[in-house]
């Protein structure tokens, strides 16, 4: 099972594990992040581009399901305004064991940072930045290749 | 072909697309950046782009191309 969601509506994290929990697997890794505060952002907008996202995230998902040979694999993020706290994005993946559901959960979301078209927009008292790139996220995703 | 822009790429050229036909000279992503002359497209290096849907790097040849997007490096998750 392969669920890809890019969407507005708020992250259900419960209901997305659940959904994983009815694969037969004997294990289920996630990741949820969460929009962070960092010292007064007010809200924070999400861009995407429509078909480039979702295409690349079934490429990442397809990856770690051959790779790991998962039972599923779960990316949802989140897109337009939100506010700290609440979730951006959740990754799961459903194995065998845990070492592989805990392996392509980390590769799914260090290769989601660098591989899908997504850009975020800081808002701090009114006023409006882009937020640059990492250098830190291409050594993650690099690990993995 | 389509050009898409994103983020603050979209916000300094003024529009989210726009459909251009460019002559045979330009080539590549980064001759069709200098070819389209928006100031904010000036610095290269800030840069990426997609055909079709694909990344690629900016010395990739655009011939037969229906969509060109350029952006700033992503940032999700």
């Amino acid at each position: 099972m392969i669920r890809v969601v890019v969407s507005a509506a708020p992250i259900d994290v419960g209901a997305e594990i659940v959904a994983l929990d009815g694969l037969g697997g004997g294990a289920v890794a996630t990741f949820t992040g969460l929009v962070r505060d960092d010292g007064g952002v007010g809200e924070l907008l999400l861009e995407h581009y429509p078909g480039a996202t979702e295409a690349a995230l079934e490429t990442l998902a397809a990856e770690a399901v051959a790779r790991w040979k998962l039972a599923g694999a779960a990316v949802v993020h989140r897109v337009g305004v939100m506010t700290p706290g609440e979730p951006i994005v959740f990754v799961a993946a459903c194995a065998t064991h845990r070492s592989a559901a805990l392996a392509a959960c980390g590769f799914l979301i260090d290769r989601l940072k660098t591989d899908a078209p997504f850009w975020k927009r800081e808002t701090r008292g009114g006023e409006a930045r882009w937020v640059g790139e990492r250098a830190g996220d291409h050594h993650a995703a690099a690990k993995w290749r | 072909m389509d050009v898409l822009y994103f983020a603050w790429v979209r916000e300094g050229v003024g529009k989210a697309q726009e459909r251009v036909d460019p002559p045979g000279d330009v080539v590549t992503v980064a001759d069709l950046i200098d070819w389209l002359g928006h100031e904010v497209l000036r610095d290269k290096a800030k840069l990426r782009a997609a055909i079709d849907q694909r990344f690629v790097s900016l010395d990739t040849a655009i011939a037969g191309a229906r969509e060109v997007a350029i952006f700033p490096p992503v940032t999700g998750g």
